[in-house]
């Protein structure tokens, strides 16, 4: 446990930067959600880090975190849905393939 | 007493008693027309060679009801100052409240003996006339709408219903010009007629318009007692006023083919010959006479417009008079004729001196009428030939054709005693009177004028030696009865009528019958004294004036071109006419006003449409056209980043993440 709230800080960047690669350069959709949950949880390490160094948010500080967990976990349930869904029908994970949106 | 009949309007009370059956003949002469069309419309192509079998019986009954309901009004003195009722309300909407109401009085009963009785005659000759056209149920329908349109406009009893019957009766002359509509020519007059009336009933509207905003109604009677001695007029400017008569005027100036807007006329003889005698002489074209006539308070509390339109009226005559010198087609110089004569009316008018201008308004329904069909048995005698060149010493041929026309032909010219003697006198007699010496003195030179070229077309038409195609030579024909006899039973009024009702002159019958109508005009606001007339003092001077003017035209016109055995001084007639030769020639090409016309509106007035046109196209659709089609291209450019791929998106999120983290730093946090 370290006494700097910086360094929580650095580590939540740390990870919210590995997420967002992750994120960006990732082609398969699974691994594309873990980075989500990658970019949630250094969220979450953040808030909980701002918690415990300013006394007036300790409380509220795990309550949002909690909060985020359980979107986190909502989020995870219909993006993995998707993504089978998706795969049923088209055989591949690779969200390249996928351009239906287009305009 | 049927329901509609029920409301009737406030103003001065019916003289009738309850439940009388004069509102409802009144009703039947629009009734009977309108049914008529209709019908004949609907079945007439069935009818075959029988096309006027729904529609001259119909015209036959209403000129029955109409002289009934003239002698109600002008003898029995049924309807005092006149019978006045509301069919239904016509246009209710808030302030605007307008009537179908309808009027007869003494004035309306003179417009309706000349209407029903020559609608009749001409009716009646269109069955001998028309009898071998296959269009003729159509030429009958056309009739009977142009028939019940007129009805209406003299029996109108608001503006709005008058200019509604004013449209209806230029839309039957419309149709009826251009009746023969294969014809080029035909097509065209009637686009022009129809074009030329749209300027004039365009100030007309405007001219109602102005009624409506400064007097609030639209009735005649409140209107006119408005503008009457007393009236709210005072409270008005008097440029209003001006504005208003000419404004209305010029809605009559349309109508009535008078300067500039005459040019219509001519070439609406391209319709069938009843048509020119009915619309385009005796009763349509009269409309503007009778318009100004019903609208005399307004006009006589605006003097300057009086005198514009005594000068319009005199300047037409002589214009007119001119041009028919020179014309070849026999229709034409009838039409001319007619410019000239409803020309009279109008400066009539200006000078004040209504009674006149009906009194010849009716005296000219009759001889025109008489005259038109006249040519109209003519043309038919030498097989559809109208150039008078191409006829002559036809007089023994068609002696009844020939007879009656000479009536009306010295009923024109104005050698008494005959009608049209005493009615222009009435009006040269008048503008002299009342100190319009220049009307005086333009008019007496157009009687010179006017029975110069009815004589020139009687002698080239029936007199000297024929100039008929030799082939048509022996097949000349007299017409048939039933288009002789309206010829002879027109005849007679153009006669008599004169002798009837005009005399003593200014003091006839007709002036007790329309001094009523004319009286707050007259006596109230111009203060003219009744007149006793003189036959030995100045007006027995003015008589003898406009004989001898009449008579020297007339001799002039027998002299060089013929009577009875007498044929034309040809040689006479040519070095004259070389000696003129200019004149000649602009009076043959009508003084240049088609062309000048041609020039100014369809020319110039092509050029200034077009640059309106290209600044449309180009200014006003540019801009329009220039935003969508901006937006519409900015779109398609946008478009391409739409790739469809969740990580480009994803990428554009974090970019402007961090943009916004970095904006944070530098602007806010410092």
């Amino acid at each position: 446990m370290s006494h700097s709230l910086e360094a929580y800080l650095i580590l939540s960047a740390l990870l919210f930067s590995i997420g967002t690669f992750g994120f960006l350069a990732r082609r398969n959709a699974i691994a594309m959600l873990m980075s989500i949950e990658l970019m949630l949880n250094a969220v979450n390490l953040a808030v909980i880090a701002f918690g415990a160094f300013t006394p007036q948010l300790q409380g509220h500080a795990a309550l949002i975190a909690l909060l985020v967990m359980a979107v986190a976990a909502a989020e995870a349930t219909v993006g993995l849905a998707i993504v089978i869904a998706i795969y049923r029908n088209r055989r591949t994970a690779l969200v390249d393939e996928f351009s239906s949106m287009r305009e | 007493m049927p329901s509609i009949l029920a409301v009737i309007e406030p103003g001065p009370p019916p003289v009738l008693p309850a439940g009388a059956i004069d509102p409802l003949l009144v009703t039947l002469l629009l009734v009977l027309p309108i049914a008529g069309f209709a019908l004949t419309a609907l079945i007439g192509r069935r009818l075959y060679a029988r096309g006027w079998i729904i529609a001259v019986p119909a015209i036959v009954v209403t000129w029955l009801i109409g002289m009934f309901i003239v002698y109600q009004a002008l003898f029995a003195g049924a309807y005092g100052p006149g019978l006045r009722f509301t069919l239904y309300e016509w246009i209710p909407a808030g302030d605007f409240r307008v009537s179908f109401n309808l009027l007869v009085d003494s004035l309306t009963a003179v417009l309706l003996i000349v209407v029903t009785t020559v609608g009749m005659l001409v009716h009646v000759y269109s069955i001998g006339y028309m009898a071998h056209d296959p269009g003729r149920w159509r030429f009958f329908a056309y009739l009977n709408l142009f028939m019940f349109s007129m009805l209406l406009l003299v029996l109108a009893d608001n503006f709005l219903l008058l200019f509604a019957a004013w449209e209806l009766v230029g839309l039957s002359s419309y149709l009826l010009i251009g009746f023969w509509y294969r014809r080029r020519t035909a097509a065209l007059a009637a686009k022009k007629a129809f074009l030329v009336n749209r300027v004039g009933d365009f100030g007309f509207a405007l001219g109602i318009m102005a009624v409506w905003t400064t007097v609030g109604t639209l009735n005649f009677a409140e209107v006119f007692e408005f503008f009457g001695p007393g009236g709210g007029v005072a409270g008005l400017e008097h440029w209003m006023v001006v504005g208003i008569a000419l404004l209305l005027f010029t809605g009559a100036v349309g109508k009535s083919a008078q300067f500039p807007l005459h040019v219509w006329l001519p070439d609406a003889m391209e319709g069938p010959t009843p048509v020119s005698a009915l619309i385009h002489a005796a009763t349509m074209v009269n409309a503007g006479v009778y318009f100004v006539a019903r609208a005399n308070p307004i006009f006589a509390q605006a003097p300057e417009a009086m005198v514009v339109i005594a000068a319009v009226g005199i300047f037409t005559a002589i214009l007119a008079a001119s041009i028919a010198f020179t014309q070849r087609d026999i229709k034409r110089v009838l039409a001319y004729s007619t410019l000239s004569q409803l020309g009279y009316m109008f400066a009539a008018l200006g000078v004040g001196a209504f009674t006149a201008a009906i009194f010849h308004l009716m005296t000219h329904g009759f001889f025109k009428g008489l005259l038109f069909l006249g040519s109209g048995s003519v043309i038919h005698a030498v097989h559809e030939e109208q150039d008078m060149n191409r006829m002559g010493a036809l007089w023994r041929r068609i002696p009844i054709t020939h007879w009656t026309m000479l009536v009306g032909a010295i009923a024109i010219a104005g050698i008494p005693p005959l009608a049209g003697f005493w009615s222009k006198d009435e009006i040269l007699a008048e503008s002299f009177l009342f100190g319009f010496y220049w009307v005086w003195a333009i008019g007496v030179v157009v009687a010179v004028m006017t029975g110069f070229y009815m004589f020139r077309l009687m002698g080239k038409t029936f007199y000297g030696k024929s100039n008929v195609d030799p082939h048509v030579e022996p097949k000349i024909h007299e017409s048939p009865r039933s288009m002789t006899v309206p010829l002879i039973l027109l005849a007679i009024p153009s006669a008599l009528l004169g002798l009837a009702i005009g005399l003593p002159p200014a003091d006839g019958v007709l002036h007790h019958w329309l001094e009523p109508v004319f009286h707050t005009a007259t006596a109230d606001i111009l203060g003219r004294e009744h007149h006793q007339f003189q036959l030995l003092g100045i007006d027995g001077v003015l008589l003898l004036i406009g004989a001898a003017a009449g008579a020297t035209g007339v001799a002039a016109g027998i002299w060089l071109f013929g009577l009875f055995h007498r044929g034309q001084r040809t040689e006479h007639v040519e070095s004259l006419t070389e000696r003129l030769r200019p004149l000649y020639r602009a009076s043959y090409a009508k003084w240049y006003f088609d062309e000048l016309n041609d020039l100014i509106f369809v020319r110039f007035g092509g050029l200034v449409a077009r640059a309106i046109w290209w600044f449309d196209v180009r200014v006003v659709d540019g801009a329009v056209n220039g935003i969508a089609s901006f937006t519409q291209g900015a779109g398609r450019g946008i478009r391409t980043i739409q790739t469809g791929r969740v990580q480009n998106y994803a990428l554009g999120i974090a970019l402007g993440l961090l943009v916004i983290a970095v904006m944070y730093l530098f602007v806010v946090a410092r």
